[in-house]
């Protein structure tokens, strides 16, 4: 400790957990606690609550007393929001898309639009790619599996 | 007690030969050797998208399927450590040291086929090991009461969250952090719901398929997304004939692989350590006794036979406290017993005897298994080579497509699909702390088992916590966990030689940008 605090991953970990193990003990108390001997739903929540907030104070706390250089930053060196904004984007489309129009927009959406991340993705690449999976997955899910994913909300195939 | 096991194992053959199982064991090796061979899927992925479909079937050869994935997994990895040098699966990483300068030689072929052979009799080991001690620790088992049950939970999820890879002060808070996840929904008792936050959707708790493919799915993605090498397909031209090691190889391979097979064994057996730890333990120790330890990083058959021998002894091992016991050693095992659990199977000492067709039928699909993986891996081993050639770009939007679909499937409900995208979101939060996911998933399935037990026996006991203490067996797992505790502050206060080696030998093996998560 030379006098300047520089900031460690850890100390967000422990923060994080300390954060959580709080919240659920109080969310906890508000469900019955009971005594040990008739337990009520509050009584793990809480006591398991307690205990992750005092394990983020004992990460936070490690973390300030040893020496070792922590340089690892929380991003990545190269941080990847468009690739990341894809991903997660895939699945929100396959929400949506399956609900209102069925198994094919959606599946094919969901893989086009996380083939994009990739920074060699093209449209064409990718459009081919959710092509490909799009039909594999309809007569593997729907036809040989049949799970219950109308292909085409509204028309009946 | 070798009749009684004979029979019984004979009982196993004849369910796991009928055409319907074999067909299923058949589907998981298969399925299991191709996701082992691609880099950037690992067998918890798999066996999560492959769970929901097989609701409809029953339990025995969804079983069946869902084991098949995580060895035959075992198969594939090697092939990607030797002729990729990508330590794709952390079983296999160690493998790559000795592996791929074999193959750098023009030795893969010999490697692989040292490998199949290691695997097959690491492997066969671990499933005798399993057919005597199963039944000799259930019957020990059977004895316990809930404060028995919950001690020993207790050993497991401390094991589990502090012999893993990382630091142990975050195991254990991600273990925590999995005991409350497996909280929320309604109470067992009373039916209070719990951290639902007035989601209806969340009554039935979350879903583990949603946990492990947000986990080990989603945030995996996010972490190697435009951040994978470009592979390095230059040496990787094996053929069938190269793969049969010459005479001088099988001898020099021969010791090292029953000492691999012998420590992957024991390793097994201590709940926590599974099969990556065990092959990193098992190369440390060949190099050390070896004459020529200067040959070990160039090339040593011995530095192949050994680990691989001791992984795959380690994999079949690791099924006994999960199918004796009902306390599963890694993320896998906690799976599949949350397959188990789905499937109307209550885990725990009586399995084998409630659901013999089970447990006999898996033990001798091993055996079934691992010839089909060998007759497989031989002669089709261009086939797998080719696999490895998929870019990474192809394979993640493909992936994404099954967890979406294999999410909805679960329960036809769209909401899953939203669950597992904010799980993976907070999986990746926690990969980027250096929280590793893996303890969740065991503190998750562990969770509801442990509060019912710990519930019971303070009401039998009612209300004295001196009940863990008092009674002898509960006692001497307690005694276990204080050990455990101990063992690592003392590792934090002073680092012992064998750990720094150990960290050592793990930063020889090159750096992967695929699946940093210990599985």
């Amino acid at each position: 400790m030379q006098g300047k605090f520089t900031p460690k991953r850890d100390y967000y970990a422990g923060g994080l957990m300390l954060l959580l193990g709080v919240g659920a003990a109080v969310t906890g108390s508000g469900y019955k606690f009971g005594s040990l001997a008739r337990m009520g739903p509050g009584f793990m929540p809480v006591v398991l609550g307690v205990v992750l907030a005092f394990l983020g104070l004992l990460i936070a706390g490690t973390a300030l007393t040893s020496t070792e250089p922590d340089d690892k930053k929380f991003l990545p060196d190269h941080p990847q929001w468009f690739g990341w904004l894809c991903i997660l984007g895939g699945p929100v489309l396959f929400i949506i898309l399956g609900q209102y129009a069925g198994m094919i927009p959606a599946v094919f959406a969901c893989v086009f639009v996380c083939a994009l991340g990739d920074k060699t993705g093209t449209y064409k690449s990718s459009a081919i790619l959710a092509a490909g999976v799009t039909v594999f997955g309809v007569l593997l899910f729907h036809y040989l599996l049949s799970i219950p994913f109308p292909l085409l909300r509204g028309v009946n195939l | 007690m070798i009749s009684t096991a004979i029979t019984d194992l004979w009982y196993g053959f004849g369910v796991a030969l009928e055409p319907h199982n074999l067909m299923y064991c058949f589907l998981g090796v298969l399925v299991g050797n191709l996701v082992g061979v691609l880099p950037g899927m690992g067998p918890v992925a798999t066996i999560s998208i492959l769970l929901p479909l097989t609701f409809g079937m029953p339990p025995v050869p969804a079983i069946l399927m869902l084991s098949g994935v995580y060895y035959g997994a075992q198969y594939g990895g090697a092939i990607c450590s030797i002729l990729l040098n990508l330590p794709c699966h952390p079983p296999h990483a160690v493998t790559c040291l000795d592996g791929f300068p074999l193959t750098k030689q023009g030795k893969g072929g010999t490697a692989l086929g040292i490998t199949i052979i290691a695997a097959f009799i690491g492997a066969s080991f671990g499933i005798t090991e399993m057919i005597f001690l199963a039944p000799f620790l259930v019957k020990m088992a059977l004895e316990f009461g809930p404060a028995e049950v919950c001690s020993l939970m207790l050993v497991g999820l401390l094991a589990g969250s502090t012999l893993a890879k990382g630091s142990p002060l975050k195991g254990i808070a991600m273990t925590v952090l999995g005991l409350l996840v497996g909280i929320v929904g309604s109470d067992i008792e009373t039916g209070q719901p719990r951290f639902t936050f007035g989601i209806t959707e969340l009554f039935d708790g979350v879903e583990i398929i949603a946990l492990a493919l947000g986990m080990f799915g989603i945030a995996e993605f996010m972490n190697s997304i435009n951040n994978t090498e470009t592979v390095d397909m230059r040496y990787a031209k094996v053929g069938i004939s190269d793969m049969f090691p010459s005479k001088a190889d099988l001898k020099l391979a021969f010791w090292p692989m029953i000492r691999g097979t012998l420590l992957g064994s024991l390793c097994a057996l201590i709940p926590g350590t599974g099969p990556t730890i065990a092959s990193f333990v098992s190369y440390a120790t060949e190099k050390k006794i070896s004459k020529t330890p200067e040959r070990f990083g160039h090339g040593a058959i011995e530095g192949v036979a050994c680990p691989e021998a001791s992984t795959h002894s380690s994999v079949q091992g690791d099924f006994i406290p999960t199918m004796s016991l009902g306390i599963p050693g890694d993320t896998v095992m906690a799976l599949l017993l949350g397959a188990l659990i789905i499937h109307g199977i209550v885990p725990g000492p009586q399995l084998i005897s409630q659901h013999a067709d089970i447990f006999w039928g898996l033990i001798a699909s091993f055996w079934i298994g691992n010839i089909l993986l060998v007759i497989l891996n031989v002669p089709m081993i261009g086939v797998w080579v080719k696999l490895l050639s998929i870019p990474y770009r192809y394979l993640y939007p493909s992936a994404m497509f099954f967890v979406c679909i294999g999410v909805y499937a679960a329960n036809n409900d769209m909401f899953q699909v939203g669950e597992t995208l904010f799980i993976g979101v907070v999986g990746y939060i926690l990969l980027r702390l250096d929280f590793h996911p893996a303890p969740i998933l065991l503190g998750f399935v562990l969770g509801p088992r442990f509060e019912e037990n710990f519930r019971r026996s303070l009401l039998i006991s009612r209300g004295d916590l001196m009940t863990f203490i008092d009674r002898p067996i509960s006692a001497f797992f307690l005694l276990i966990c204080v050990v455990l505790i101990a063992a690592q502050v003392l590792v934090w206060l002073r680092k012992p030689k064998i750990i720094a080696e150990e960290q050592a030998l793990e930063a020889a093996v090159p750096a992967t940008s695929y699946s940093e998560v210990a599985e």
